[in-house]
């Protein structure tokens, strides 16, 4: 009952962090339209180009605005003390950063999930290739809030960690970048994509077994000073 | 029954910098005691209580240690969540369904329950994370300058809780440049050369 | 001696300082021996390439630096999991030493595969799948530098980086595969760098020499490299002042 209620007690806490943040938390989702937008007019607006490349720059773009929102992930909480608190006291740890993980996917994947069918529609993605998009984000962008979990925890302590967290973050996206962009493209084809929205799967369990411990560790080393 | 020590230290030792910042430093709190851990800036007050803490482990010896509660340089208190949000977060981490309104009146915050700590004072704030300390119960406490930021009626509470702490049979270990003039104070200096000056004065 | 002996006394920097003494030398000569043969083998005698002509024989570079830096990867990753796990200050130590060699021998590959590229494809670069692999594994090897660079404390720089190192491990598999797929999803797999299989030992022996020449050099560079962190890290003790008193 009590490793319930840490989990909900961390979930309830980030929530209402994010309530009293509300114009910090559009910031991401309004870079990421800025930036398609920008791709628009350098591609000088040419439907057939802004197509071919849509599941390319939709998926780098939800890379890039997914790694904007880690630098706030544990930052907040280093800076006043509270993760010392909670690394200190919760038990087990691994709780409270899933939690901490989950809110963090609920307003960057999640919300990204959400608005896609928009930023498709400027991109004029075929609107038949909509669902194969929507869930190849709904199922790769877990993986990127837990493995981009574990570089924020290493970086925290660092007061311009933000360049570092992008070195350490982003080769480690690749394979999710690969699938998730590879199964757009393939149904834009007409080509059976099924291999790899499971392959998103497989990587976002292992990201889901093994990112809350390797984050927790991360956490007591950044501490350790 | 023999006395059960809420701290043992033995033989603990830690290097910062290539500098020895104590070395085969043996000691024990048992219920009861007030601690007063002093020494100049840079003689390892922190990094003693953080390894007790466990925030720090880069250092050789054994520390055996009661439940704790730390209380460190940064009061651990969200600017943007209220006193009470700040505590209830607490008592869902430790697992405790205790009620946190008597706990905030104690330390002075009736009435400032439910606004942002963005909005109280710097001792406000710090008056929160006393609050914790009622909240805890954990036998024993580890204070990092807890006068820090408070006025005269908030460094008298510290005293009351710590003093009605000890009481009841926990113990504190406290850093702290200036003295509590506490009554029944243990001295442990740290800096200078430890294995003579580490030592209790009654 | 017994396993369990061996293990803890090579937690003990002084006993790691003494034993690899004569080893560096070993492997030292080894290394310089083995390459020299190997290089003058391949790039002299060896017969050159029916389709390729001479231009193959970089092979006798990029093959070797291409394997030694996705092992020194590996090595990272099991150095890492004995520090976080054990806390032995060796692992750390390898763990220091060994990312710089690597991201050498990983930008050497990548380098000397382009060169090969331009006569062979036309082309200095291809989007194929090993040269994407390495190029990715060059920037976990960035990541991994970059960031023991960041933190000031050496202890705690070392433990971050065996959790880097350690995600890293347990994702290159996934990045080569899902590099191997897109590869095949966007372009015809003509380009394969390697039929090792099809070569004359007359071609290939010479590429063995070189391949153990340049993992005795990781060994030797590892080793020589350790020494020298274990005198600086123990600088305070009583053996190594006794050691330096000595010379």
């Amino acid at each position: 009952m009590s490793v319930a209620g840490v989990f909900v007690g961390q979930l309830r806490r980030e929530f209402k962090l994010l309530l009293q943040s509300r114009e910090e938390l559009a910031n991401p989702l309004i870079f990421l339209f800025l930036a398609l937008t920008l791709f628009a007019l350098g591609g000088g607006g040419s439907p057939e180009m802004l197509r071919d490349f849509a599941p390319a720059i939709i998926w780098v773009l939800v890379l890039l605005a997914n790694l904007l929102a880690l630098e706030g992930l544990f930052r907040r909480d280093y800076d006043d003390g509270s993760l010392e608190m909670l690394v200190l006291m919760a038990e087990p740890l691994f709780l409270p950063v899933l939690a901490k993980i989950l809110a963090h996917w609920i307003y960057s994947g999640l919300a990204m999930t959400v608005l896609a069918p928009l930023a498709a529609l400027i991109l004029f993605l075929p609107a038949e290739v909509l669902p194969t998009l929507l869930l190849t984000l709904l199922v790769g962008t877990p993986a990127l809030s837990l493995i981009g979990a574990i570089g924020a925890a290493l970086t925290v302590s660092l007061r311009r960690g933000g360049v570092l967290l992008a070195l350490l973050v982003l080769p480690l996206y690749v394979p999710v970048l690969i699938f998730g962009a590879g199964a757009v493209v393939e149904a834009m084809a007409g080509i059976e994509n099924m291999a790899q929205i499971y392959w998103l799967l497989v990587i976002t369990m292992v990201a889901l077994t093994i990112a809350p411990f390797l984050v927790s560790a991360a956490l007591k080393i950044s501490l350790e000073q | 029954m023999m006395t059960t020590h809420l701290l043992t230290l033995s033989g603990l030792a830690c290097q910062r910098e290539g500098r020895d910042l104590f070395d085969d430093l043996d000691y024990q709190v048992a219920p009861g005691d007030y601690v007063e851990l002093t020494g100049p800036n840079g003689s390892g007050k922190s990094t003693l209580l953080r390894s007790i803490a466990g925030l720090f482990a880069d250092y050789s010896g054994a520390i055996e240690a009661a439940p704790l509660l730390y209380v460190g340089h940064r009061p651990a208190v969200s600017p943007l969540l209220s006193p009470l949000d700040n505590c209830q977060w607490f008592l869902d981490l430790v697992g405790s369904d205790a009620d946190p309104l008597p706990a905030l009146a104690r330390v002075g915050l009736a009435g400032f329950e439910e606004i942002l700590c963005q909005q109280l004072s710097a001792g406000q704030q710090r008056r929160v994370a006393l609050a914790r300390l009622i909240l805890a119960q954990r036998p024993l406490w580890l204070l990092d300058e807890p006068l820090t930021a408070l006025d005269d009626s908030g460094q008298r509470l510290v005293c009351q809780l710590i003093e009605q702490h000890v009481e009841t049979g926990g113990a504190v270990v406290c850093a702290t440049h200036q003295s509590l003039g506490l009554s029944a104070t243990r001295a442990l200096v740290l800096g200078e050369r430890q294995s003579s000056t580490a030592g209790v004065v009654a | 001696m017994p396993l369990k002996t061996l293990w803890h006394r090579m937690g003990s920097p002084r006993w790691m300082y003494q034993m690899s003494g004569s080893w560096v030398w070993v492997l030292g000569v080894m290394a310089t021996v083995l390459l020299i043969v190997g290089s003058l083998w391949g790039l002299a005698f060896a017969p050159a390439d029916y389709q390729q002509g001479n231009s193959f024989r970089i092979i006798y570079i990029h093959v070797p630096t291409a394997i030694v830096s996705q092992s020194t990867y590996m090595l990272l990753g099991a150095a890492g999991l004995v520090l976080l796990v054990w806390r032995m200050k060796v692992a750390d130590m390898v763990l220091a030493t060994a990312v710089p060699f690597g991201m050498s021998m990983t930008a050497l590959a990548l380098f000397t595969g382009a060169v090969w590229g331009k006569p062979t494809w036309g082309t200095w670069w291809v989007w194929d799948a090993r040269t994407t692999s390495m190029l990715v594994l060059l920037f976990l090897y960035f990541g991994l530098y970059a960031l023991r660079q960041a933190i000031p404390r050496q202890e705690t720089a070392g433990r971050a980086c065996a959790v880097l190192a350690l995600v890293g491990v347990i994702n290159i598999p996934i990045i080569k595969y899902s590099v191997d797929w897109w590869l095949t999803l966007h372009q015809p797999a003509t380009f394969k760098l390697t039929e090792a299989p099809a070569m004359p030992p007359e071609m290939w022996l010479p590429l063995a020499v070189n391949v153990l020449g340049i993992y005795c050099l990781l060994g030797a560079v590892l080793l020589a490299a350790l020494r020298l962190e274990i005198l600086r890290r123990e600088r305070d003790t009583q053996w190594v002042r006794e050691l330096v008193a000595a010379r």
